[in-house]
């Protein structure tokens, strides 16, 4: 009866009941809430056990309904890979859901309860159809309900001007991505002469080199501007932040790391054979995202655009291992590839978990002091102290710090850089170049979280708003804390992990029976070419003991000494807010570091006391800006141009109809002379 | 035999490190033509702040009474996990060069939270410098250990040690090239000249100081001594990792006494450089710190580039 396939369509018709029964009742927005939220959070639970069936006992499963349409079939197949990221969906979403439950109660009475609650359940649906679509027609559909779905939950707030000019960014780019992912599915089509991703896996040998090349790119363009790499994802940091936090937490936890599923499906599963500049191209894009993401997220003090940014670089962490598998795989180091492979899933489930969690802990910041701006927060640790814990549980493992989950796979993902630089002939110039951004790209992320947790939670309130926060509700408390619990024991846990995702990774077409087994086991996580073995477990047993250790050795030796609580020393004057350190003054630095590459600008307007005009200013403003270089090299000179080349088709747009009639007849008489003639 | 060689290990850095910063004041002394206060005054102060009762301001949270802990706790596993005086201990749980270094991340993150946690003007400067400094070090510290880790096929620090006393001579150039790397990074790290003056509290150009200047009694003793430990953690690295040489390659009593003698006799030497440096050179401005780190990351990528 719960046999993985059965539990997966009980999970999506869950979907769809959770969406039309918040439509209907959409004029209660208290029972709106609570459908929309429980029917999703039940159906993540039979989408955790679909994939768990399919991942640890029966394996695969699919579904075919042919439809009357030709070519189209609603056909679903959940493989291993697939099933991985049904799971990674329906963790993220079972909490991101509880949380719901709470979050969204702020919105009562202001806005559409029940359009949200349609929109967030088919998002969800629309997101695991995605996942396990087997034909590229319905693919094309489910990414379209996905895409519009999530545009409707960015203009969710729709009262702020802000929002609709994010979505229709949004919109604009995630079509022109479709548009690319169509034209590769069609040339695919072309040679293989079908759009079943099974048939086309086997005839991949009718496809020529230049072909599958042009593939390659249309692929990588369409869905990496899904994903958000650089330098298409303009759209990524004004669009996640514009949905409610538990959506934010799904788009940037889950939602950009379908484009990366449907990468690693097309150049794993689909095309094997792949040239070595494909792989070094996505390796040298991973090491320009992480790095430039990065530096992007500490100029912002938009606390949700700051982790749109960390989005983008922790996918050019994961593009990093699987270019870097893709190399290996064309060079024959089969293991090494599983290898990179296993870095790039563990560091996509990873993110899902922190980064899921950090969305919701500014959630939980802004339901309270209502503002974006983490320069109206500070001393929140005091007021919202769980918040605080987990967005500093949140803040380690994305740094990358032991013992929690980022730190296991940012190790992977090191360890198949630094072999790539002792076996991939020819290739070693781009694993350096990969090796070092993400050498800085750890520092740097350190240094923006020590930013936005030292800002948002340490010190001393920097506005009223702040002063006024309370601990968010339970629901918050409950999906921020499981999501916590996860990051540690992914760590802990990293080698069981691993081991798993290598047999995911192995079923893949080009990487069968390349795995190693012995290279992970439970406690320990070490590379095929035993460069390096480490073991968190331990580790994180290492680290709570000798803290222990600390604290009674120093309680020993002087544990009778008083301790006295008084004010910060404050050099004989009262210390305000406005003393403590801003956000922009404690990145600034970083910025004039990397002033080349940021191109920050300054704009200082002054108003001066009309009596004594020079000395006494009465009013500064003080305007700093990055500038946006994509927006000025790339995206407004084909904004023009396209602009330009509308110029030439207006005129043959009369408005007149006989000439559209015209126009039909010339096209007809075209078709039916070029029919005759083949 | 080997429990009590990794308890010595775990006694010996936090025992030896105050000394090691009293001879490199002594010998700054020396050269400014000043007696200077006695070796051992480190462990005197020490004591006496061990001694002492303690003030922590309202404004803080738990991060700021808990950060000396952790601070100090991940010099101790650092500290545990280094090739000490012999190879023959194997290390597999945290004996990975990325394990150090993001070890010691934990540390700097943490201190760097604090000296935000009180709410001083001083101690968020301190912070947003001391990360700057930290971030940028992190690219020759990393490539700095990895070309040693190339040489020797393998990120184990145990093995590293291993194969690089087996290296003849000359193909030590990279080796060396390295060291540099490393060795501007130490000081970096360390808040050493040029970087920062550990002798200093003006307000403008501290980065060390300014981010514990809120602490006293047994916390800022933790702190100072979590410091100590961290130099000479950095100093064992760069005596043991880059120029293994007199290492015991044996658990017998005899080999390890003598690999103490030699180990001493490198750090005494590397200690004296950096007090050396520090009496010769003045401090930089701090926006040309950037330009030594990317200097130091080049550095690096040239002894790579010679290996692969």
């Amino acid at each position: 009866m719960f046999t993985a396939q059965n539990n997966f369509i009980i999970a999506l018709s869950l979907l769809t009941l959770g969406a039309i029964g918040s439509l209907i009742w959409q004029k209660k927005d208290r029972t709106a809430n609570l459908i929309g939220n429980k029917c999703a959070i039940i159906a993540s639970l039979f989408g955790i056990t679909s994939a768990l069936q399919v991942i640890f006992f029966q394996g695969n499963f699919a579904l075919d309904i042919a439809s009357n349409f030709p070519l189209l079939s609603f056909s679903i197949k959940s493989d291993l890979l697939s099933a991985l990221f049904t799971l990674i969906i329906s963790t993220i979403a079972l909490l991101a859901s509880i949380y719901g439950l709470g979050y969204v109660k702020q919105y009562f009475g202001k806005y559409n309860i029940g359009g949200l609650g349609f929109f967030y359940n088919a998002f969800i649906a629309g997101m695991l159809l995605v996942v396990t679509a087997h034909n590229a027609l319905f693919f094309l559909i489910v990414w379209e309900i996905m895409s519009v779905a999530s545009y409707f939950l960015v203009i969710f707030e729709k009262n702020e001007k802000k929002n609709i000019e994010a979505g229709t960014l949004y919109f604009i780019m995630t079509h022109a991505g479709t548009a690319f992912i169509t034209l590769a599915f069609l040339l695919l089509y072309k040679y293989t002469g079908s759009f079943d991703f099974e048939i086309i896996k086997n005839n991949i040998n009718q496809v020529p080199a230049l072909a599958k090349d042009f593939i390659f790119i249309f692929a990588l363009v369409g869905f990496g501007t899904k994903a958000g790499i650089i330098p298409f994802h303009i759209w990524l940091p004004s669009a996640h932040p514009a949905a409610p936090s538990h959506v934010s937490a799904l788009m940037s936890g889950v939602m950009i790391k379908t484009g990366v599923f449907m990468l690693i499906r097309i150049l794993f599963d689909f095309m094997p054979a792949s040239p070595i500049w494909w792989g070094i191209t996505i390796l040298i894009i991973g090491a320009i995202s992480s790095l430039f993401g990065v530096l992007y997220a500490l100029t912002e003090h938009d606390i949700k655009k700051l982790l749109a940014y960390h989005s983008i670089e922790n996918i050019g962490i994961i593009l990093l291992g699987v270019g870097s598998a893709l190399i290996f795989n064309t060079l024959g180091y089969g293991s090494l590839a599983t290898l990179s492979l296993v870095a790039a899933l563990f560091h996509t489930f990873n993110h899902a978990i922190f980064k899921a969690l950090l969305f919701m802990g500014a959630g939980s910041v802004i339901s309270q002091t209502h503002t974006k701006n983490i320069e109206a927060y500070g001393g929140l640790i005091k007021l919202m102290p769980l918040t605080a814990l987990f967005f500093l549980i949140g803040s380690m493992a994305i740094s990358a710090l032991p013992p929690f989950n980022g730190f296991a796979s940012e190790w992977l993902t090191f360890q198949s850089l630094f072999a790539g630089l002792q076996f991939a002939n020819n290739a070693q110039w781009a694993f350096v170049i990969g090796a070092g951004s993400l050498a800085f790209t750890g520092g740097l992320a350190a240094a923006c979280f020590v930013k936005v947790f030292g800002i948002t939670f340490l010190a001393r309130p920097r506005s009223d708003k702040a002063k006024m926060a309370k601990e968010s509700s339970t629901s918050l408390q409950i999906g921020m804390g499981a999501l916590a619990t996860l990051a540690l024991l992914f760590g802990i846990f990293s080698g069981t992990i691993s081991q798993i995702l290598a047999r995911i990774a192995g079923s893949l077409n080009i990487l069968q029976n390349s795995i190693s087994t012995s290279t992970f086991q439970f406690n320990h996580i070490s590379t095929p070419n035993n460069f390096g073995t480490i073991s968190l477990a331990s580790i994180c047993t290492i680290i709570a003991l000798v803290v222990l250790f600390t604290y009674l050795l120093i309680r020993i030796i002087s544990g009778k000494r008083k301790i006295r609580e008084d004010i910060t020393w404050d050099c004989g004057t009262d210390l305000g807010p406005r003393m403590e350190i801003t956000a922009t003054g404690f990145s600034r630095s970083i910025i004039t570091i990397f002033k080349n590459i940021l191109q920050p600008t300054k704009e200082m307007q002054i108003e001066f006391d009309e009596a004594n005009p020079k000395y006494f200013a009465q009013k500064s403003t003080v305007n700093m800006e990055i500038k946006n270089v994509y927006q000025r090299a790339l995206y407004q000179p084909l904004h023009e141009l396209i602009a330009r080349l509308s110029e030439f088709a207006k005129a043959t747009q009369s408005g007149n109809i006989n000439s559209y009639i015209l126009y039909i007849f010339v096209v007809l008489i075209i078709l039916l002379i070029s029919g005759v003639i083949k | 035999m080997n429990t009590i060689l990794w308890i010595i290990q775990l006694i010996l850095i936090p025992l030896l490190s105050p000394l090691f910063v009293g001879i490199i004041r002594k010998i700054k002394a020396r050269m400014q033509n000043r007696a200077g206060a006695s070796i051992i005054q480190p462990y005197r102060d020490l004591h006496k702040l061990f001694g002492k009762d303690e003030v922590i301001s309202r404004d803080s949270s738990w991060i700021f009474k808990f950060m000396p802990y952790i601070l100090f706790a991940t010099t101790l596993i650092v500290a545990t996990s280094l090739p000490f005086l012999t190879t023959a201990l194997k290390n597999t749980i945290s004996g990975d060069f990325l394990v150090i270094i993001y070890l010691l991340a934990i540390g700097t993150f943490f201190l760097a939270l604090a000296g935000i946690d009180a709410g001083s003007a001083f101690g968020g400067f301190g912070s947003s410098r001391e990360m700057t400094v930290a971030a940028l070090a992190e690219g020759g510290l990393i490539f700095s250990m990895l070309t040693l880790a190339l040489i020797s096929h393998s990120t184990n620090l145990v093995e590293i040690t291993q194969s690089i006393s087996h290296l003849p001579l000359l193909s030590l150039i990279p080796v060396i090239l390295a060291f540099i790397s490393f060795y501007i990074v130490l000081l970096a790290e360390n808040g050493r000249f040029p970087f920062d003056n550990p002798a200093t509290h003006l307000e403008l150009t501290m980065i060390h100081e300014a981010m514990i200047l809120e602490y006293s009694g047994k916390r800022l003793a933790l702190i100072e001594w979590a410091a100590a430990n961290k130099m000479l953690i950095f100093l064992t690295i760069g005596a043991n990792l880059f120029f293994p040489w007199g290492i015991a390659s044996s658990t017998s009593p005899t080999a390890i006494l003598a690999s103490l003698g030699f180990y001493l006799l490198k750090i005494l030497f590397l200690a004296g450089t950096i007090a050396v440096l520090e009496s010769t050179i003045a401090k930089f401005r701090y926006f040309r710190l950037p330009d030594l780190l990317f200097a130091s990351f080049i550095i690096s990528l040239i002894a790579i580039g010679l290996i692969i």
